[in-house]
């Protein structure tokens, strides 16, 4: 959020948490967001085989947030979508 | 009376007082506000970065709640190059160690950039560039950068076809010096301009100019002038990292938007990034190696909080060797960096490191 809408931090933390739907200290505890990440399937730091990854969980991520990804537009355009 | 070990600029331990510490806190606080024209630290703001350095503990963070993000500068150099980037040599490709990077060290962006991490250099090379930042976008989540510095020096003589003003200027010759300037600071804005349309053109997330100012005013000039361009006519996110706290004035006449830009320092240099169109400022004091952490650190924060109090975008200062309060050694000693960083957050209000 800071570098797609230049929202300062307290902002950007606040944008992110509502979106899903957590509060902004669970949004940095690490064991709130490492569930909440699989559940979501946005991406986990750890290799877990089916999840997504790379431009699959950005991708995801970026409809989640409702932001625009200049990558994951690049995609849509490559896939006609 | 019980003496707190932290650190000079230089990395070697001090024994100092509580009240050498408070001393050194109010000075270096001070010394920034007499340059910068700015208020210095509230007494509960001194009062808390005291508490931290009497802290016998060897880690310090942010409270819970605090957490920053943390932007990159340098690129992958870190890992795979030598000691002139700060690099470990490690047998590492671009690709692995970015993922590196990402995985195991948490970072929340990262960079692709040059070896020779200027944007002269890279541009030869772009198309073995942009390969590289597509083969990183498809593998990673977090944003992708392409770094350079735009390093006007580079431009001039001996590397360059411009006369250097470094030469003109101890002889007199400031008109020359100035034309010199102008020339080469157009060249250089150019080749911004290219090398960032480039890495839009393969979807990059951001663009980096880092080090921005190293040359002095014609050098942020031009980059100035390139991250309007940017702004306007790519959907990169563009961060400004500067290279030292006040703008030197080769030129001493150019400004941006009527502004003079030699002679600011980052409360100044903030506005005309922000007013140019850029996503994310990331300012840069100086440490001085003669004076102790304390010192540098509060002098840091002063000029940092002027940042952040008016900023309309996010602000990430430099933190790390030499700058932010940090002491100027190759190995910084981790007692003072998570001080440095987390002072930084908590006291300076910084959006990121």
């Amino acid at each position: 959020m800071q570098l797609t809408r230049k929202m300062r931090l307290d902002e950007a933390k606040q944008y992110v948490a509502g979106k899903l739907g957590i509060s902004v200290m669970d949004l940095c505890d690490s064991t709130v967001m490492r569930r909440l990440r699989e559940e979501l399937d946005i991406g986990v730091i750890t290799a877990v085989a089916g999840a997504a990854k790379g431009l699959e969980a950005k991708a995801r991520i970026a409809d989640l947030l409702d932001v625009r990804i200049n990558c994951v537009e690049r995609l849509r355009s490559k896939m006609g979508l | 009376m019980a003496e707190i070990q932290t650190r000079m600029g230089d990395g070697y331990t001090v024994s100092m007082t509580r009240e050498e510490v408070r001393e050194d806190l109010v000075a270096g606080s001070a010394d920034a506000a007499r340059r910068g024209k700015i208020p210095i630290l509230e007494p509960d703001e001194l009062d808390y970065l005291l508490e931290m350095f009497a802290s016998p503990t060897r880690i310090w963070g942010v409270e819970r709640g605090h957490e920053a993000v943390l932007s990159k500068d340098g690129s992958t150099n870190s890992l795979y190059s030598a000691q002139l980037s700060s690099g470990v040599g490690l047998p590492l490709s671009r690709e692995q160690a970015f993922r590196t990077f990402e995985r195991a060290f948490g970072f929340d962006t990262m960079e692709i950039g040059h070896t020779d991490y200027s944007v002269k250099p890279a541009k030869p090379i772009v198309v073995l560039e942009q390969n590289h930042v597509e083969a990183v976008l498809h593998t990673t989540i977090i944003p992708v950068f392409y770094g350079f510095m735009p390093n006007l020096g580079l431009y001039y003589q001996p590397d360059g076809p411009f006369p250097n003003p470094s030469d003109l200027l101890p002889k007199g010759q400031i008109a020359e010096a100035r034309a010199a300037t102008e020339e080469a600071l157009e060249v250089c804005y150019n080749d911004l301009v290219w090398m960032t349309e480039k890495m839009d053109e393969v979807g990059a997330d951001g663009i980096n100019y880092d080090t921005t100012a190293s040359t002095g005013d014609g050098e942020f000039l031009a980059t100035l002038r390139a991250v309007e361009w940017a702004a306007k006519n790519t959907h990169l996110a563009v961060e400004v990292g500067m290279a030292a706290e006040c703008v030197l004035g080769f030129h001493g006449q150019l400004e941006y938007n009527g502004k003079r830009l030699a002679g600011m320092w980052p409360h100044q240099q903030m506005e005309v990034v922000q007013e140019a169109g850029a996503h994310v400022f990331g300012p840069v004091v100086n440490t001085n190696s003669r004076k102790s952490t304390p010192w540098n650190l509060a002098r840091a924060i002063t000029f940092v909080k002027a940042c952040t109090k008016d900023a309309k975008i996010p602000i990430h200062p430099n933190v790390g060797m030499g700058v932010g309060g940090v002491p100027m050694f190759e190995i910084p000693p981790i007692d003072v960096v998570t001080r440095c960083s987390a002072a930084m957050v908590m006291i300076g209000k910084a959006d990121g490191l």
